[in-house]
């Protein structure tokens, strides 16, 4: 009974995901044929044997971007992780850092690409400078915002309960309050430093890399099927990434009521 | 542990911008929470303040707190004044305001982690205050899943762990039922003879003040002042419906009917002005 259940929720989550993506990929095979030209649009099977050609490539690539993305984002994660911390809990950081944040923070991050080339030159610190700019300030904001709407009367329970200082109250009482605003602005800083991976590795700041791939090799030779094949790759790993993030962040928040796992 | 309450005034200043015309003319509206408030709380006892809603009952209990600090007047606690939150007074806030990320357990060991009790003392205690209130078998529940009155005992608890000589409460069982509001008011009163507690409880029912007070101060409408003590004699358990109860009662309501009367003259009197 229970084996069945089971199977017929997995059944009822996973059957229309499945029947949604094998109509999108027959229209698109049929579409293709129709437009006859495959530097327009190949083929959806010609696109699937593409990952079989291209699997020495393939795992090279993505390990590149990997190294480019966490590095953006671990530094990303060490400035606006505590420096949202102190805005958040401190008006007078607020006030000092918040008109510098604004004005930066409209500036696209592929608007830096100039500065980042000559700062760091033709380096992978150049592209995971791209990454970080992208992730940083949801990052960034989402902290201050956890921060600094803590509950005042979650403070002052803590306060008649002897929690006395800053640090404390901080650690004990504002941090696990905003965790879980702090996990969203991880996974959306994720997501936009990911975009950003592309446009920085377009620059040539190393040989391998997917971004760097698609445009200086698969695009100069006119090879849409590949190009397709790498977008298909930036797709699946960025919802990989985002999947498992999810997963271990869930696991953290319990206390929640599980509206972390089902946001 | 003694209480002294000396002639305690607090003012709120609420800074209000008007623009009239072209001009921005700024004043301050000064409130007066409460003004000269005197009492005295003996070790033990069980002290009532009832009053209409907005009367400062809050503000006295956050001043004794050390959450606010006072205009004029101090509060002493055997003789020392209280310059902040500390470890001989606990609120019991009428949100509960618990913790929604640590479970019934670890609410209840927060005060002790602060004082640096080690770990399994802490949690030894935190069962001993669990039993107290009746929550066994909630050990490993979070905030959520529990229900309001649930959330109370919790509040309870976290407050009793860390010993305080003074238990504040602010409208604790405010959010509670009828029913169940009265079996909480007798279960508070069993955790006081057990704990033999100071209690400072906050509220406007006439009813829960008279059934748990040894003694009621009540208060007038805005600004706060205490208006009557009365020492409530009867022996308890006592019965909601005796004689002698509905004579105090009586009397009590004679004395916050004249405020809430005043209470509405005062703000007919703002209308037309």
């Amino acid at each position: 009974m229970k084996v069945r259940e089971r199977l017929l929720r997995i059944m009822r989550t996973f059957v229309p995901g499945a029947i949604s993506l094998t109509v999108f990929a027959v229209v698109w095979e049929i579409v293709a044929t129709l437009i006859g030209n495959e530097r327009v649009l190949p083929r959806f099977s010609q696109v699937m044997i593409s990952f079989y050609e291209l699997k020495e490539y393939i795992p090279l690539d993505i390990i590149q971007s990997l190294i480019h993305f966490g590095m953006g984002i671990s530094f990303a994660f060490l400035i606006a992780f505590p420096l949202g911390m102190l805005m958040g809990w401190f008006r007078g950081v607020f006030g000092f850092v918040d008109p510098i944040v604004e004005i930066l923070r409209p500036i696209p991050p592929l608007a830096w690409i100039p500065l980042a080339i000559a700062w760091f030159h033709l380096t992978p610190i150049a592209a995971s400078f791209i990454i970080f700019l992208g992730a940083f300030f949801p990052l960034l904001i989402n902290t201050y915002m956890g921060f600094r709407e803590t509950p005042k009367t979650l403070i002052e329970a803590a306060k008649v309960l002897g929690c006395d200082s800053d640090v404390r109250l901080m650690r004990y009482v504002a941090l696990p309050h905003a965790l879980p605003m702090i996990a969203t602005g991880m996974r959306v800083g994720m997501g936009v430093g990911w975009m950003c991976v592309v446009a920085a590795e377009m620059f040539g700041v190393s040989t391998n890399g997917l971004g760097f791939r698609m445009f200086t090799k698969f695009f100069y030779n006119h090879q849409i099927d590949y190009v397709i094949t790498y977008m298909i790759l930036l797709g699946i790993i960025s919802l990989v990434l985002d999947a498992s993030f999810r997963y271990i962040t869930g696991s953290l928040m319990k206390w929640r009521g599980g509206v972390v796992l089902e946001a | 542990m003694k209480l002294e309450v000396v002639s305690l005034t607090k003012i709120y200043r609420h800074n209000i911008r008007n623009k009239i015309g072209n001009k921005h003319i700024c004043n301050d509206e000064c409130v007066i929470a409460v003004e000269n408030v005197n009492f005295r709380v003996e070790e033990g006892e069980f002290v009532c303040i009832l009053g209409p809603s907005g009367c400062g009952k809050t503000t006295i209990v956050r001043i004794i707190a050390g959450l606010d600090s006072p205009t004029s007047g101090e509060v002493l606690v055997d003789g020392v004044p209280v310059r902040g939150p500390g470890k001989d007074r606990c609120v019991v806030f009428q949100e509960f305001a618990l913790f929604p990320w640590r479970t019934v357990l670890k609410n209840i060991t927060f005060g002790l982690e602060n004082t640096g009790v080690p770990k399994d003392e802490r949690e030894r205690i935190a069962r001993k205050y669990i039993r107290l209130v009746g929550l066994e078998g909630f050990e490993n529940a979070y905030p959520h899943e529990l229900s309001g009155g649930m959330k109370q005992r919790v509040a309870i608890a976290r407050a009793l762990a860390i010993d305080p000589d003074i238990l504040l409460m602010d409208e604790p069982f405010g959010s509670l039922d009828a029913q169940t509001r009265n079996l909480f008011q007798e279960e508070l009163l069993r955790i006081w003879y057990e704990t033999s507690k100071t209690i400072i409880f906050v509220t406007h029912s006439v009813d829960e003040a008279i059934f748990l007070a040894d003694k009621i101060l009540i208060m007038t409408a805005r600004p706060g002042k205490i208006k009557k003590e009365i020492d409530v004699d009867l022996p308890r358990m006592r019965n909601r419906t005796s004689k002698e109860f509905n004579e105090i009662r009586s009397c009590v309501l004679d004395e916050l009917r004249q405020e809430a009367l005043k209470a509405m003259m005062m703000q007919h009197m703002k209308r037309l002005s």
